[in-house]
């Protein structure tokens, strides 16, 4: 039972990492992405294939996953991102279903089988093979990611991305390099989406193109819009609930992607803003403590 | 040397020429307005100048920069800034944020030093709240200050537009029928705050229909109709030129008489 709880609860952080990145991208820089998947597919085999052909350490694993799919993003953003019209979504579908594909379709991808035997990460000698280490490195990945991304968004980037979400004309009037921005979030989301699936590639060592397809990304933008679009704290719940939930009712399994489609259309119509929209991940609680006792 | 100059300056969409070889220079330190009936192409003109439209033919130099084909955003980074006839705020934003969006390209610190907030950033941000708020208070809203920008009166939002496009200390700011929707009253402080940023040194363009206004505030007006610069000169010139009269006179016979008389 310890051993489960412990497996959703790493589950959880991979996949608050996912929403709180793809977040970035929907919520605050305003553009939809619709093939979020593929970046976190993209980190976990180069990750994987690196450690098992190379024997490279696990650090540098992650770090080429992440340099790796935000390098594709790149790629992907910028003829994309320096048009106003909304490109982005049909351009990230199909990327979705290419590397879907191509993950299926390579030899060295191991095809529909997938790879075997990603060896656990192993940092400075220390194996992170025991459940509750994994859980701690999980842990701490995911609260570095949440604070690198609450610094972006209550810093002045942070400001200019809400412009151009709001009104993006206006916040090029206003000296915002809009094309420039936007490139710059995607790439970021997309390489801590590689990062993600660098540690769920170790973590769970063996992986398959099953998990990195359209139902995937489809499941983390539900986190997304579920938690609230341009709030952090939102996606955290998000992730929560939507990793928990379907462990909860695992016997309806077969009714999964229904009762999504079910859930988010009630939630755009009772509470477009979703459950936290608006809110933001705060440390202000904490502020105020430090000013209590100083 | 002019700050801003249009050479031959022409759009088209289609087969409708909006705006047809208008050639112009704005002075610095001066305020010129750009007077003309209703599709004369006034708006067009704005947006080609600040860099909203591509020009189908003609030339645009701003502060020595040959701006034709720049961006929006290189173009204010030489100066330039605007409002809208429909204003842009950003709704989700409060007051006081949408004049730090408007200082966007003054910022004190470095764009990654900005993700290590420090007491160096929060200092730097103090100090752009600081000024944000004398913005706000030079244009009467510092008490409005941390409400959500889209529960402001029309008038409000109009002088928060104005508050934002200070903030990017422009040399040249267009303003797009300021006065547009405010009663006379808030007409009056439009024109004082206005007259206020001409002592200061801003170059002002403006589009308006208020003629009361535009005769007070500018030494210059550019006179547009149906896409063709038909005049210019001193408020009392245009006054009495025989081709501007009758453009509003031929507009105020088709619109059935809105009353705009010069």
């Amino acid at each position: 039972m310890t051993a489960y709880l412990l497996h959703l609860a790493i589950l959880t952080g991979i996949h608050i990492i996912l929403a709180v990145s793809l977040n970035l991208i929907i919520g605050y820089a305003g553009q939809v992405s619709l093939g979020h998947a593929a970046f976190y597919g993209i980190g976990a085999y180069v990750s994987a294939l690196l450690a098992l052909h190379l024997g490279l350490p696990f650090p540098a694993c992650m770090a080429a996953a992440g340099l790796a799919a935000g390098f594709c993003g790149l790629g992907l953003g910028l003829p994309t991102l320096r048009l106003k019209e909304d490109y982005l979504a049909i351009v990230t579908l199909g990327f979705g279903v290419i590397v879907d594909l191509i993950l299926l379709n390579l030899e060295i991808t191991g095809g529909p089988d997938g790879l075997v035997g990603i060896p656990a990460p192993v940092i400075f000698g220390l194996s992170f093979r025991p459940q509750p280490r994994f859980l701690a490195l999980t842990v701490l990945l995911t609260l570095l990611v949440l604070t690198l991304a609450a610094a972006l968004v209550r810093s002045y980037h942070g400001r200019a991305l809400r412009a151009i979400r709001d009104h993006e004309t206006t916040a090029q009037v206003l000296g915002i390099n809009t094309p420039a921005y936007k490139i710059a979030v995607f790439t970021l989301a997309a390489a801590l989406a590689g990062l993600a699936g660098s540690l769920y590639a170790h973590y769970i060592t063996f992986i398959n193109p099953e998990s990195f397809g359209l139902h995937t990304s489809i499941l983390v933008l539900s986190m997304v819009i579920l938690g609230g679009m341009g709030s952090l704290a939102g996606s955290v719940a998000g992730a929560v609930i939507l990793t928990v939930l379907p462990e909860l009712f695992r016997q309806f399994k077969d009714y999964q992607d229904l009762a999504y489609g079910a859930l988010l259309v009630t939630l755009l119509i009772f509470r477009p803003q979703g459950l936290l929209g608006g809110g933001q991940l705060s440390l202000k609680f904490l502020r105020k403590g430090e000013e209590g006792r100083g | 040397m002019s700050l801003l100059s249009a050479e031959s300056l022409t759009k088209s969409f289609g087969g409708v020429v909006a705006v047809n070889e208008v050639s112009f220079a704005v002075q610095e330190g001066e305020i010129l307005a750009l007077i003309g009936p209703n599709g004369a192409g006034k708006t067009t003109c704005f947006n080609l100048i600040s860099g909203l439209l591509p020009p189908t033919a003609g030339r645009l130099t701003f502060a020595g920069h040959d701006i034709t084909r720049q961006p929006p955003y290189s173009r204010a980074r030489l100066g330039l800034a605007r409002t809208f006839q429909n204003i842009q705020l950003f709704g989700g934003m409060s007051v006081v944020e949408n004049v730090l969006a408007g200082m966007h390209l003054h910022q004190e610190v470095g764009p990654l030093a900005a993700l290590f907030p420090g007491r160096r950033v929060r200092r730097a941000e103090a100090r752009q709240r600081q000024r944000a708020r004398e913005l706000l208070e030079l244009v009467g809203l510092a008490h409005r200050a941390e409400l959500p920008a889209d529960t402001l009166a029309y008038g409000e939002q109009r002088r928060l537009e104005i508050a934002r496009a200070l903030a990017q200390e422009p040399r040249l700011l267009l303003l797009d029928e300021p006065a547009a929707g405010l009663n006379p009253r808030e007409t009056e402080d439009l024109m004082a705050l206005l007259e206020k940023l001409g002592g200061l040194g801003i170059t002002l363009f403006l589009i308006e229909h208020d003629m009361t206004l535009v005769m007070a505030l500018s030494r210059r007006i550019l006179v547009l109709d149906q896409g063709r610069l038909i005049a210019h000169g001193s408020p009392r010139e245009i006054r009495q030129n025989p081709r501007v009269i009758a453009a509003y006179l031929g507009e105020e016979a088709g619109a059935g008489g809105e009353g705009r008389g010069l």
